[in-house]
């Protein structure tokens, strides 16, 4: 290998900064995203009202964390290859997270010189229910029950791991979100504002939003 | 119903006064005068079948495969050109392997057929190319079952239980259409498809021919495009020959009742 580094700081001079705390998780009925809103250059918050879920398909959403105008990008271009796909599937068909996400390891590995893209991709199709994918920088792709990503993250590993439980109930996830979220807010200067979710089932997408003195311990 | 067509036949992508492009359709002539190829959509998966006519008795016997597989999941058989045929498998195989870089999964059958319908078609736009001289018979298991289409010189494709072409096209139609769908299974149509192709042969009896059978089911072959095993197709072959002399006994009694 002729050494490929890859600096997880490489942002160029000037760019904004996703330094971000972003996770999804598999519950009973679907799966929800959840994250901070927090986007920085440097110290200055240069939004503080951000929000890092973007769409990708009806029921197919990701959570973005690195460079901002890199994860714009490449959400974007997945979102123009889900749409070509889907308008050749038949009639009533919908694409699978797995393609989706599949589509954005693809971009993230082959322009992995340049690119700062940590990416959760999660959705749910009626074929498979609910299902998260881990897309780090790099371009590898992890099939995971839930996933955490960004500066954040690295706070809350143990706690995730002990608070886990398989097929939660809608509120039982919503607060552990809330509350893994909180704690990755508190520890880690790069993320904040409010937390932001979207819930994804077989009814849709739902949209949800809590604010620091609901979630501030 | 078909004509000369005086002057506007003999450039492709050119239309006659009334609407047609004659080289698609003196493309499937060159079909007409192939050996006969089937499909059979079962229950449970997907068997082809083909009337290898032998043209030489040097050619070694089981050797020569007519049927061909693109990706692993899809098999394809055709009459007429057989190069041309070769050219459409080798396309389709660059179709499923480049979604499959792409989206990391295997492509759906009519997801395949609508870009081979579009490559198919893009032949009979052009004076400096000729249409494909086949009509191909595909046939594959995907995650909605299985799948059977035909696709002709003109690039029209469409979804069948059943399907024939080449020379017995006709014969094999009316057997095919005797057939139950709903309930036939993939050991059933093996045989029956021998039957079939044997029956069409007469359409061809002066030549020699071999038979080549393959199948995809998800409990006979796990899904994969796979040609029959030996004993099976002489099990088959078998079946054939015996149906064809039961017939003809039927015949001799009918006429002896008669005097």
């Amino acid at each position: 290998m002729n050494g490929i580094k890859v600096d997880i700081n490489h942002l160029k001079k000037g760019e904004v900064n996703l330094g971000t705390s972003i996770m999804a998780v598999n519950f009973k009925d679907g799966v929800i995203l959840g994250a901070d809103s927090r986007t920085t250059t440097g110290s200055y918050i240069a939004n503080r009202v951000t929000d890092k879920l973007t769409q990708i398909h009806d029921t197919i959403y990701c959570c973005r964390s690195g460079s901002a105008a890199d994860t714009q990008a490449v959400a974007d271009m997945v979102k123009y290859h889900l749409q070509i796909y889907s308008a050749q599937l038949p009639p009533n068909e919908k694409p699978t997270t797995q393609i989706a996400a599949n589509v954005f390891q693809e971009i993230c590995y082959n322009n992995k010189e340049h690119l700062t893209a940590g990416i959760i991709c999660a959705g749910y199709d009626a074929k498979n229910g609910g299902s998260v994918y881990s897309i780090p920088i790099g371009g590898s792709i992890h099939k995971q029950e839930y996933a955490i990503a960004g500066s954040g993250s690295t706070f809350i590993y143990g706690w995730c791991n002990e608070n886990y439980k398989p097929q939660m109930e809608k509120d039982d996830c919503v607060q552990f979100i809330k509350t893994a979220l909180s704690e990755a807010i508190k520890w880690d200067g790069s993320s904040g504002g409010v937390i932001r979710m979207v819930i994804l089932t077989k009814s849709g997408v739902e949209r949800l939003i809590f604010y620091p003195e609901e979630y501030q311990k | 119903m078909t004509s000369i067509g005086t002057g506007y036949d003999l450039s492709n992508s050119v239309f006659s006064p009334d609407g047609r492009n004659f080289q698609v359709e003196y493309a499937m002539k060159a079909v007409e005068n192939g050996g006969t190829s089937i499909g059979i959509k079962c229950k449970d998966g997907i068997v082809l079948a083909v009337e290898k006519i032998i043209n030489s008795k040097l050619l070694v016997p089981g050797k020569n495969k007519r049927i061909q597989t693109i990706d692993k999941h899809i098999g394809v058989v055709y009459s007429g050109l057989l190069p041309d045929g070769r050219h459409f498998v080798n396309r389709g195989r660059d179709e499923a392997q480049t979604f499959k870089s792409f989206y990391k999964t295997p492509i759906s059958v009519p997801h395949l057929m609508d870009r081979l319908g579009i490559y198919v078609q893009n032949y009979t736009c052009y004076n400096s190319v000729r249409p494909f001289g086949v009509v191909s018979i595909v046939g594959g298991i995907d995650d909605d079952g299985p799948h059977l289409y035909m696709i002709e010189p003109s690039g029209a494709c469409w979804g069948y239980t059943g399907a024939a072409t080449g020379k017995g096209r006709q014969t094999a139609k009316s057997e095919l259409e005797k057939l139950d769908y709903e309930t036939i299974t993939v050991k059933e149509a093996v045989k029956t498809a021998a039957k079939i192709i044997h029956q069409a042969h007469e359409d061809n009896k002066d030549k020699d021919y071999e038979l080549e059978i393959s199948w995809i089911s998800l409990e006979e072959t796990k899904g994969r495009h796979e040609f029959i095993p030996e004993d099976l197709l002489a099990e088959a072959r078998k079946f054939a020959e015996e149906e064809d002399e039961e017939d003809e006994e039927e015949e001799e009694d009918d006429e002896e009742m008669e005097s």
